[in-house]
């Protein structure tokens, strides 16, 4: 019974941190559609989101307000990357757009020091968080909230690209920008939508996880990092199949930092990267969907 | 409707298109035929604001419209199907059509399902595959849901390039078929470009023979059916040399 109660442990465990995963990776397969960018700075929207919130919050807003306004703040600093970044090198080699979000994720983190310092923040979870036992696992609220917040992200931008003029309209420049430009869309203001999302996307899981784990200049590299594994294990260009990778691979480091170690957890996210590039470059889906990286 | 003149189009230091000049009036059908490499289709991506004019006018209902880019002329009311269909493969039918109207889903969001509606009563094959994606589509039908999604857009002016291109004849007679009607009966202006001349000339009203970017031959499409040298080098009728060199 106790290795099934720990077994029911990591499994929720790994939901949460798959759940964050999640929504940093349907920003970065979005972003990737529309503009063809690999945007390393897709980690630090999260950051910045929860680093914002936890100002806000620190400045006697309530809560709610704290969190929607910083996402608002992070959707408009997506937005000005993208115009200021993203938009003059569209014609750029790919090689060129990744080191310029790399470059702009050193910027992020420097700010980020500069206004908030070295020291990890915590943000006071969503309501009390009171633990819940489920088959003798002990569960936080905040994890529950985590992994519905996550599940609603990826169902509303289900709804938003399948059933919204705009959402289509950002598909259709996915799938034949030359075509979606003769039905009188501009890529450009997809790409902008596209990024603000993706930024919006990032700044929400952040602020998620912050009362779980706290919140630091340095946290959106990693996140970022195991977003992008997710999202290649997914294809690089389908959102659903990122979701589902990216909860396995909440999963699977949750069930190795405790069967194993915490230290093995990076190195198996990272292995298990060069296994699907090496493997299946295409992504694990990529049979069923028809979608190529 | 519309007037083009003088106008001159080059890809890099290629000279494709050479100073072409022609009208055309509402609810007209005009078929642009020649070889391959004549030009036919820059011109039309020239009129679609694909391709810049180096030189020369296009002029709409007498409004100049030549350095205007692709997404304001479909506003406008031009609308080009381009070469190879271009649909959204992964989209459905359905929003493949919508995406259509997209330059007008705000001003006329209650008037889009009904339109739609409008379009599949020309394309009553393609009303039983709504939800399928437009990359399962046979050539024939992807062709119609290329023409619908054109007409979706309520142009005044919509330009076909190369419909034909891979369909079996009895499924290019059927387009051509509606073609025609969309002329008659719903008073759309037509530009077609085909290298299937004989299925062209049916069609059309008037015709120009496109030959190394100029316009060597024009006049109404029966007038081209009888025309020796259009004859010769297009339905395999005897040739002098001659005819055969000033054509190709």
């Amino acid at each position: 019974m106790e290795v099934f109660s720990q077994f029911i442990q990591l499994f929720f465990s790994g939901l949460t941190i798959g759940s964050i995963y999640a929504l940093i990776a349907i920003g970065f397969v979005v972003t990737y559609n529309v503009t063809g960018v690999l945007n390393f700075a897709q980690g630090e929207f999260a950051m910045l989101g929860a680093l914002t919130a936890i100002s806000l919050s620190g400045a006697g807003l309530p809560l709610w307000a704290a969190i929607s306004l910083a996402i608002a703040i992070v959707v408009l600093i997506g937005a000005l990357f993208e115009k200021t970044a993203i938009y003059p090198a569209r014609h750029s080699s790919g090689a060129t757009l990744i080191i310029i979000t790399i470059g702009v994720s050193f910027v992020f983190r420097g700010l980020a020091i500069f206004i908030w310092g070295t020291q990890p923040k915590s943000l006071r979870p969503f309501t009390a968080n009171d633990p819940i036992t489920i088959f003798q696992a002990v569960l936080l609220p905040q994890n529950l909230w985590a992994i519905a917040i996550s599940l609603v992200g990826v169902f509303s931008m289900g709804y938003f690209f399948n059933k919204t003029y705009i959402g289509k309209a950002v598909s259709a420049c996915v799938v034949n920008k030359f075509a979606a430009r003769l039905m009188g869309i501009h890529p450009e203001k997809m790409s902008l939508i596209a990024i603000s999302i993706s930024a919006g996307l990032g700044a929400l899981a952040g602020i998620v996880i912050a009362p779980i784990s706290g919140a630091s200049y340095n946290m959106g590299m990693m996140l970022g990092m195991k977003a992008f594994v997710a999202a290649v294990i997914g294809g690089l260009t389908n959102a659903p199949a990122a979701v589902v990778g990216a909860f396995l691979l909440g999963i699977l480091e949750s069930f190795a930092e405790g069967f194993w170690s915490a230290g093995l957890k990076d190195a198996i996210s990272f292995a298990l990267l060069l296994m699907m590039l090496f493997v299946k470059p295409n992504g694990l889906f990529a049979k069923a969907t028809g979608k190529r990286v | 409707m519309l007037a083009v003149n003088n106008l001159h189009v080059y890809h890099g230091y290629l000279h494709v298109v050479k100073g072409i000049s022609f009208q055309i009036q509402k609810g007209e059908l005009l078929a642009i035929v020649g070889a391959n490499g004549a030009g036919k289709s820059t011109l039309l991506g020239t009129l679609a604001g694909v391709y810049k004019a180096a030189e020369g006018t296009i002029e709409l209902e007498g409004e100049d419209i030549t350095p205007a880019t692709m997404q304001t002329l479909v506003k406008k009311g031009i609308c080009l199907v381009p070469e190879r269909r271009q649909i959204f493969d992964s989209l459905s039918v359905k929003d493949n059509l919508l995406l259509g109207a997209y330059h007008r889903y705000r001003r006329d969001k209650k008037e889009i399902p009904r339109d739609v509606e409008q379009v599949l009563e020309l394309f009553p094959r393609l009303k039983q595959m709504l939800d399928r994606p437009g990359g399962l589509l046979s050539g024939g039908e992807q062709q119609m849901l290329a023409i619908a999604r054109g007409l979706m857009a309520k142009p005044k002016l919509i330009m076909l390039d190369e419909p034909s291109l891979g369909l079996a004849p009895l499924i290019v007679k059927d387009i051509m078929t509606i073609l025609r009607k969309m002329c008659d009966e719903l008073e759309t202006t037509i530009i077609l470009v085909e290298q299937n001349v004989k299925a062209a000339l049916k069609v059309a009203d008037r015709a120009c023979v496109l030959s190394h970017g100029q316009i060597s031959i024009s006049g109404t499409a029966q007038e081209l059916m009888n025309n020796e040298t259009v004859q010769a080098a297009y339905f395999g009728k005897k040739q002098s040399n001659l005819v055969r060199e000033s054509i190709s």
